[in-house]
């Protein structure tokens, strides 16, 4: 093992370990992990103050290729081991790095319950809509009639939406992009990272071998600008090629409207991902292709304590006031001598 | 039991007083009737006294069945002597029954000619009817076998509380201590620890204080000035060890001894667990003492509590989750992680009666198959399990000694006998207590994530520390580097040294102790929480004559270097378990000896009575054959 100096600058090759890397080729997992790498430089993250806790899958690989301190647990707890290990030691970096079947299937509940308790954790969400580790099963965001290996009529299992999920349960941060969008996503994980509190992040990832090209619609040249929607703070929601369409408010129902004749940014719907009240940035997650554009980009961002902060102020008020002495301790409560 | 019946002058009047070795008392009423807190109140009385004192509570899973109903009843069954006590006894001398469902469901274990005292305001025609009873017990002369007390005490409680401002059912929540001052003037034990306690907790509410007090008094009392009892007890102080004690249960013990061993290695202590009976009481003890740098965290299942427990550890905290069984079947997974990554954690398993949700209020020892083999592929930990209340404190000392020392996981069994239990324990000095010795690498150490001590312990090199980053996983590892590798040899070569690992923590353990002969004819030999009933029916036989001698495990992975030798030395080898026989299996094969298993699955703690007669059984048997 390698020793460095906590001051000096790194560069990506050094967040790299030594491991060779058994994704498929064309996954797109190998973007992912270079955009990490690149906002850790971004962030002047240190190697040993930085963790990577996966479950498993194929994402949950990831931490194998960091050549910071990590843990590939077992199938959906990466969140309960990335908890334990946040709360003994707060002052650490801690990443999570899912999956769609890891997190929202086997793993459901402990991602509701780490993000309600906002720890500081940034969940990296790979979704492929696919089991890929397995042999390509449907997932639980795979769309419903999708034909795999488990499913051959199709599938009759309505999916989920991690972002809706995410936002049911509060998270002060939640945000999308995609593998290939390569400065998008590293805008959007530098963001995560800077977040204290549970950061959720649900990635768009190719499933070359077992999904592939399930989100072509909102990476091709000639389609994303009218499939996809960036969201920008305190901006209006305008999207397509030449920037010619909006979504305006009927009510609480969102429409796509064309600007021009009459309608202008102004009656658009305007993005705020400081609002306190979650009930926008759920409505934006709830608009899908083909009806709507898929927003991408931070759909909410608030300040709330983090859990470990909160424990650790009760251990060292508790501390302060009351001065641990072991012998104390154990006669507590009615003792007694006996000569 | 009765050492000198020569009866004594009371200081007033001529009552005549009856000296006895040791008396065993049950409450027994609706779980509202706070037949819990009587039963501790005297227990704590007893101790300060000088008594020893040895319990068993007894409470149904649901926290408050219909009022009067046979599934609600709620006990507590206390022993205190001038002798050392090692069981809460098999049967009672005297019952105290607040309803008629009460009488019902406890009658049977009272002795032939016992006291028994009524709350005779409860046999109503409704509360009969609740208890199915088709007669009044009290009037049909099915209880003329025993001295039988009827006394008002609603009536009686109400008349004592009255100048207090409490009325009504306020003032009827008091009729336990009512009925806890008639047994205290009975059995001569002093007011004043209770008086005290009364004052500390009621402190804010005055008339909770003065009432809980008058009634306490006003059942005094009645004692002393009606002369409806033909004699009073008396039990001295028993010969104990100087020092300082207090009366501790199993669980609390569990909680310090956790405590005291992050204390002494100098580190946080992280508790994930997700509450379940009878396992709670764990997390609501060291929830409270987060000035001693303990963090718990109530988690959202069980998978999340040993998953964040293997997180913590992983980070450098001395990390235990506590359960029972059904948590430990949900645990399964993750503990097998901590397995393959070599990580010092601890398990508390407070077992109760199963499979599935079984008996949650009630003990047995049915998971100890679990512990050693409940788990995928070839999952070694270490096992080790407490005997007594107090000996939790010790053991769970011991098991973070283990997991920190060879870098594994330790299951601690215990059950909801020693849980709830409770009995006086000398307090330590915090200066004699085992130190936990924790080793992180330090700069400039040669470093890889598996090489090995000669202990075979991997080193624990921690995040936050510079140049020791590195990776694990559930996936196997390559010995040495740790990185993945699926190589047949290595993964032989891993299996071999997780398992040799953990035969070698024999090495660091005492040897079995034999109490009696070194050899004879029949060695009883247990685990865990049958140890004062064993001892006691051992030491029996023994006082009859019998070549009969006595061992117990609190290790049973890895055992004790010398339980061959110790068994060999015997004729015959018995083995009482609270399960059908699952550490004879293992003894058997380990040791090719024929033990014979005596078994019981109640829920409830074997009598000694049934092991002394199995022991005769035995030991005549084998003269005869
Ligand atoms: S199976 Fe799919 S997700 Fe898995 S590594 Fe291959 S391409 Fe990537």
């Amino acid at each position: 093992m390698s020793g460095d100096s906590a001051t000096v600058q790194l560069t990506a090759k050094d967040y790299a370990s030594d491991q060779e890397i058994r994704w498929c080729p064309g996954c797109g997992d190998y973007a992912i992990l270079a955009q990490v790498k690149k906002a850790l430089v971004g962030l002047g993250a240190e190697r040993h103050n930085t963790v990577f806790v996966s479950g498993i899958g194929c994402s949950s690989r990831f931490p194998y290729y960091m050549n910071t301190y990590g843990f590939h647990s077992i199938h959906g707890r990466a969140l309960g081991v990335a908890t334990g290990v946040k709360i003994a030691n707060p002052d650490l970096h801690v990443w999570v790095v899912t999956g769609d079947g890891d997190a929202l299937s086997i793993g459901g509940n402990h991602l509701l319950h780490t993000i309600r308790r906002n720890v500081d954790i940034t969940v990296l969400l790979f979704n492929n809509r696919i089991y890929g580790l397995t042999k390509g099963q449907y997932s639980p965001t795979s769309p419903l009639g999708k034909k795999t290996k488990s499913t051959p009529q199709g599938s009759v299992d309505f999916p989920l939406h991690p972002l809706s999920v995410a936002i049911g349960a509060e998270a002060t941060f939640v945000a999308r992009t995609i593998d290939v969008n390569v400065k998008h996503l590293e805008y959007v994980l530098e963001r995560a990272a800077a977040h204290r509190g549970t950061s959720f992040v649900e990635i768009y990832q190719n499933c070359n071998i077992f999904n592939d090209r399930a989100f072509e619609y909102a990476t091709s040249k000639d389609q994303k600008h009218d499939t996809t929607l960036q969201l920008e703070h305190n901006r209006p929601l305008v999207f397509g090629k030449d920037r010619d369409k909006g979504i305006r408010l009927n009510g609480m129902t969102p429409e796509v409207v064309a600007l021009g004749d009459g309608i202008t940014e102004d009656d658009l719907l305007f993005h705020d991902e400081r609002s306190a009240e979650p009930s926008l940035a759920y409505l934006l997650s709830r608009m899908h292709h083909p009806d709507f554009p898929e927003p991408i980009g931070v759909f909410r961002c608030v300040e709330r304590s983090s859990y470990e902060n909160l424990l650790w102020d009760q251990v060292k008020t508790a501390a302060s006031t009351d001065a641990p002495d072991l012998g104390t301790l154990l006669q507590k409560g009615d003792s007694w001598v006996v000569d | 039991m009765v050492t000198a019946a020569k009866p004594q002058d009371a200081k007033k009047g001529t009552m005549p007083v009856v000296e006895l070795e040791a008396i065993t008392v049950r409450f027994c009423g609706d779980s509202g009737d706070g037949m819990q807190l009587a039963g501790t109140q005297m227990t704590n009385t007893s101790a300060i006294f000088g008594n020893d004192v040895s319990t068993l509570p007894d409470y149904p899973a649901e926290i408050r069945a219909p009022a009067g109903s046979l599934a609600g009843v709620s006990g507590f069954q206390l022993r205190f002597g001038s002798v050392k006590l090692r069981t809460p006894g098999d049967q009672v001398d005297a019952l105290v029954a607040m309803n008629p469902a009460a009488l019902k469901t406890n009658i049977a274990d009272l002795v032939p000619g016992g006291v028994l005292v009524v709350n005779e305001d409860a046999f109503s025609d409704a509360n009969l009817a609740k208890a199915h009873c088709d007669t009044n017990p009290l009037d049909d002369g099915s209880l003329d076998g025993y001295q039988l007390f009827r006394i008002p005490v609603d009536k009686l409680n109400t008349e004592a509380c009255k100048d207090t401002g409490l009325t009504g059912r306020a003032a009827a929540r008091c009729r336990n201590f009512y009925a806890l001052g008639l047994i205290y003037w009975l059995y001569g034990r002093p007011m004043e620890p209770t008086l005290r306690w009364v004052e500390t907790k009621f402190g804010s509410k005055p008339a909770v204080a003065s009432a809980n007090a008058k009634a306490l008094r006003g059942g005094y009392y009645f004692g002393e000035t009606t002369e409806m009892f033909p004699s009073r007890f008396l039990v001295k102080p028993a010969k104990i060890a100087p020092g300082t004690y207090r009366t501790i249960s199993g669980n609390e013990a569990t909680a310090l001894g956790l405590l005291a061993a992050a204390n002494s290695a100098g580190k946080t202590l992280f508790y994930g667990s997700y509450p379940i009976t009878p396992a709670s009481d764990i997390l609501h003890e060291l929830a409270k003492h987060k000035n001693f740098s303990v963090c718990t965290f109530q988690a959202e299942d069980e998978i999340a509590a040993v998953t964040s427990v293997v997180g913590a550890a992983f980070a450098g905290a001395l990390a235990v989750t506590g359960t029972s069984g059904p948590g430990v079947a949900l645990k399964a997974e993750a503990i097998g992680l901590a397995v393959m990554t070599e990580l010092p954690i601890v398990i508390v398993n407070v077992q109760r009666g199963g499979p599935s949700t079984g008996l949650p209020t009630k003990t047995e020892q049915a998971d100890l198959n679990q512990a050693l083999y409940g788990r995928n592929g070839e999952s070694p930990v270490c096992v080790i399990s407490a005997s007594t209340p107090a000996d939790c404190f010790d053991m769970a000392i011991e098991a973070f000694r283990i997991a920190c020392e060879f870098m594994t996981p330790v299951i601690l069994l215990t059950d909801g006998y020693l849980a709830n239990g409770a009995e006086p324990w000398r307090i330590p000095n915090p200066a004699s207590l085992p130190q936990i010795k924790i080793r992180h690498p330090k700069p400039g150490d040669s470093y890889q994530p598996y090489q090995r001590d000669d202990k075979l312990a991997r080193p624990w090199a921690i995040p936050g520390t510079p140049g020791f980053e590195h990776r694990i996983g559930g996936l196997e590892k390559s010995d040495g580097s740790g990185d993945v590798c699926y190589d047949p040899d290595n993964h032989d070569n891993m299996v071999r040294t997780r398992r040799a690992k953990i035969d070698g923590i024999a090495s660091t353990i005492p040897d079995l102790q034999v109490r009696g002969d070194k050899s004879g004819e029949l060695l009883v030999l247990g685990w865990g929480s049958t140890y004062g009933m064993i001892a006691t029916a051992v030491e029996a036989c023994q006082a009859k004559g019998m070549k009969v001698s006595s061992a117990h495990l609190k290790y049973i992975d890895p055992l004790p270097k010398n339980t061959g030798d110790v068994l060999k030395r015997f004729d015959r080898v018995l083995m009482p378990e609270m399960n059908l026989g699952q550490l004879v299996v293992l003894i058997r094969a380990r040791f090719l000896i024929d033990v014979v298993s005596l078994t019981k699955m109640q829920g409830k703690p074997f009598m000694v009575c049934e092991i002394e007669s199995k022991i005769e059984e035995l030991i005549s048997n084998g003269k005869t054959s």
